[in-house]
């Protein structure tokens, strides 16, 4: 006599599948919120630039945003947010770096006990207590080593300074996971040759963790270039196409708050001109983020 | 003698060492710098807001305490009879008959009474703040102000108090306080927790125990990286027109009821709540997933082995393992929530707002938001009230945290018990 044979069929395992549908649909949300994000800005885009008062071209070219005249220039938006970046770059990239060097190929368990936290604690700080810090400390700071004349209340240096320092953990940290995923045999190679510590790092150690920092860095800049709360407290409001760092100049951040922070009428052009400046803000953010990505992963098919 | 040849005589083999070794500890120094610089941030960042809570204040009274009662400097120096003579003679009808009424003055406590007059007759008013820094350092320039301004009142004042908790808005900085801040931010973060946690764990499950590595899984998974590090702002106006304008009538409640107030036109606490939920729900698959991760595959093969499915295996032992490590990592990002501002800005969170939430569909203020709007105004004062406020948010986020790592310990105890 034949046993029978236990059914797995689908039929007893009713719930299991449903379960497994339930929680593929959650996953999948995650996908609708990538795509409510691309036609919410398209689409709200497209009501700015139908406007008969916007054009593409005056958009890109334009040097003057001024809604009040009907001028849409979006560079001077634009400049001040690659200022404030810079300026954040500049402190945050050389000293974030310099920090996860420390961190990796200097310190001790003590130093290391005491530096990780305190980078976890500057990461955790919000980003309006670190705006709140650019307003109350670094621009008093800047205007007194500058002259008051010189440095306006409300600058891009200090608020870019300022977004240096809140990169800073981030930077140190993953730059660390970086230079730490670097093969001891690569230094170890490097001591064999007679190489000083410091000729190892720089020539040996960096090269093979370049494409895990410069991910870093682009990571890094995307997180400035977003950065909002410090701008709108710091660098000031009303756009401005102006080169010097001491001066006011509003950010494309800076812009979207202050707007939606008032009270805009739905499709009013103001409306409609924030979703355009967010559209502008996400395409450069989500391709450094994908290039960011794609720079990581060449590094772990080097050395997997 | 070959390497000599290749570097040239002793001598330069020599100082080409001394070189090297200087360039070495040059950098080390270099490193080292840098490293205190990132502590000195820290330190500068904390001081700053404690100096701007702490310090001197220059008050102006609109009736001196003086001219009240002879000889008495201060309300805190009168006794408790005299307090009740001013309060009583002073008061105007109006507001005594109301104070009266929600409570005799003979019942009132000096504490009560001294606040009371203060409010109604005193009137102070704030006219210079010095920080800490400041006070300790500078007497004499203080000392110059109060000559020049001769009805000027020095006291020391601490911005923090229970008083500046459990207060409302107001339009003087000396009477402001964040509890329909704070009550806003709680009620937020719980919004964002129910609707982030389920559908959070619910796609990292999904993602780490069910799907196949196939391109659908590679790109969802690519597509949760990148919207973690999408700016916060986007999320914003994400919420901006699909919860508060598509979604109007479910958020501002009007669907539900006609009763409902529906002044918020949809700026209310659900909205906010689902857009920071929207926005840490990358961050919480990230850590479940992590958590996942780290159950081994052992446990997985041996329930398998004695016939559960996959569901089962999920729940009954891959879910209790992790469990710890998955609510720390959603207590890490509701703590980011809490003290998230632009999103809620651009949403159109209320700026003044004196009437504590009382539901999902109220209009809300939150901490940050109060601390952006007090540290954007020109007046002195407000910048010392924004630093107690920061005081306040920092330790509600050591809570939180703290609250992790209790959560984690104890928990990993039990199972350590149980295995």
């Amino acid at each position: 006599m034949l046993i029978d044979t236990p059914q797995f069929g689908k039929k007893h395992r009713l719930h299991e599948r449903i379960i497994e549908s339930v929680m593929f649909l959650f996953a999948l949300f995650s996908m609708l919120i990538t795509v409510g994000i691309v036609v919410i800005l398209t689409r709200e885009s497209f009501l700015f630039f139908s406007d008969p008062k916007v054009n593409l071209v005056g958009f890109l070219t334009g040097r003057d945003w001024q809604p009040m005249i009907d001028q849409f220039g979006f560079l001077p938006l634009l400049n001040a947010t690659f200022t404030t970046s810079i300026i954040a770059m500049l402190l945050g990239i050389p000293v974030g770096l310099f920090v996860a060097i420390y961190l990796a190929e200097y310190a001790n368990d003590r130093m290391r006990g005491i530096l990780k936290p305190t980078l976890e604690v500057l990461a955790g700080i919000p980003t309006i207590v670190y705006g709140y810090f650019a307003l109350t400390f670094m621009t008093p700071l800047l205007r007194s080593l500058f002259g008051q004349s010189r440095v306006e209340i409300y600058n891009t240096a200090s608020a870019g300074l300022v977004i240096g320092i809140l990169v800073l953990p981030m930077i140190a940290t993953m730059a660390e996971d970086a230079i730490s995923s670097v093969p001891k045999e690569l230094r170890l190679a490097a001591y064999a040759l007679g190489g000083t510590k410091i000729e190892t790092t720089f020539k040996v150690v960096i090269p093979a963790a370049l494409s895990g920092l410069s991910a870093t860095f682009l990571l890094a800049l995307s997180r400035a270039i977003g950065e909002t709360m410090v701008v709108a407290l710091a660098a000031g409001a009303g756009p401005k196409l102006t080169a010097n760092p001491f001066k006011a100049a509003e950010t494309i951040t800076g812009y979207i708050v202050r707007i939606s922070g008032g009270d805009v009428s739905y499709n009013s052009v103001d409306y409609n001109s924030i979703f355009a400046l967010g559209l502008v803000l996400f395409l450069i953010t989500f391709t450094l983020n994908l290039v960011s990505r794609k720079v990581s992963t060449i590094f772990h098919q080097e050395y997997e | 003698m070959q390497s000599s040849l290749a570097f040239g005589s002793e001598e330069n083999v020599l100082s080409l060492m001394e070189k090297r070794r200087k360039v070495s500890l040059i950098w080390q120094v270099v490193f080292l710098l840098a490293t205190s610089l990132a502590i000195l941030f820290l330190v500068l960042l904390l001081f700053s807001i404690i100096d701007s809570t702490f310090g001197y204040a220059a008050l102006a009274y609109e009736v001196e305490p003086s001219s009240l009662v002879e000889g008495r400097q201060h309300l805190s120096e009168f006794s408790r009879l005299q307090l009740e003579e001013t309060a009583r003679s002073r008061l105007s009808s109006g507001i005594l008959r109301r104070v009266e009424y929600e409570k005799p003055i003979a019942d009132r406590s000096d504490k009560d009474l001294t606040a009371l007059l203060e409010q109604y007759v005193v009137k102070p008013s704030v006219l210079r703040t010095w920080g800490l820094w400041e006070s300790l350092t500078n007497q004499d320039e203080i000392e110059m102000y109060l000559q020049e301004q001769d009805q000027a009142v020095l006291t020391f004042k601490n911005w923090l108090t229970f008083d500046f908790l459990f207060a409302d808005q107001s339009a003087n900085p000396l009477y402001a306080g964040i509890r329909t801040a704070l009550l806003g931010s709680l009620w937020i973060i719980l919004i964002t927790f129910l609707f982030a946690f389920p559908i959070g764990v619910g796609s990292a499950i999904y993602l780490q125990e069910y799907a196949k590595p196939n391109r659908l899984s590679r790109l969802l998974q690519l597509n949760i990286f990148n919207l973690s590090a999408v700016p916060s702002i986007i999320y914003g106006l994400l919420g901006l027109a699909v919860f508060v304008r598509a979604m109007e009538g479910l958020t501002s409640g009007s669907v539900f009821s006609t009763t409902v107030d529906t002044t918020a036109n949809g700026r209310t606490i659900l909205s906010g709540g689902l857009t920071l939920g929207l926005l840490v729900l990358p961050i919480i698959i990230i850590n479940t997933q992590e958590a996942l991760k780290a159950v081994p595959d052992s446990l997985r093969m041996s329930s398998y082995c004695i016939g559960a499915t996959k569901w089962q295996t999920t729940w009954g032992q891959v879910l209790p393992v992790s469990i710890d490590r998955i609510l720390t990592g959603t207590i890490l990002a509701l703590s980011r929530a809490l003290g998230e501002t632009a999103p809620l800005v651009v949403i159109g969170a209320s700026t003044f707002i004196s009437v504590d939430p009382s539901g999902i569909f109220s209009k809300f203020t939150t901490l940050p938001i109060q601390i952006y709007q007090w540290s954007a105004r020109p007046q002195g004062a407000y910048r010392n009230v924004a630093g107690a406020a920061i005081i306040a948010l920092m330790i509600l986020l050591m809570i939180l945290n703290s609250s992790a790592i209790i959560i984690r310990d104890r928990l990993s105890k039990k199972k350590r018990m149980e295995a």
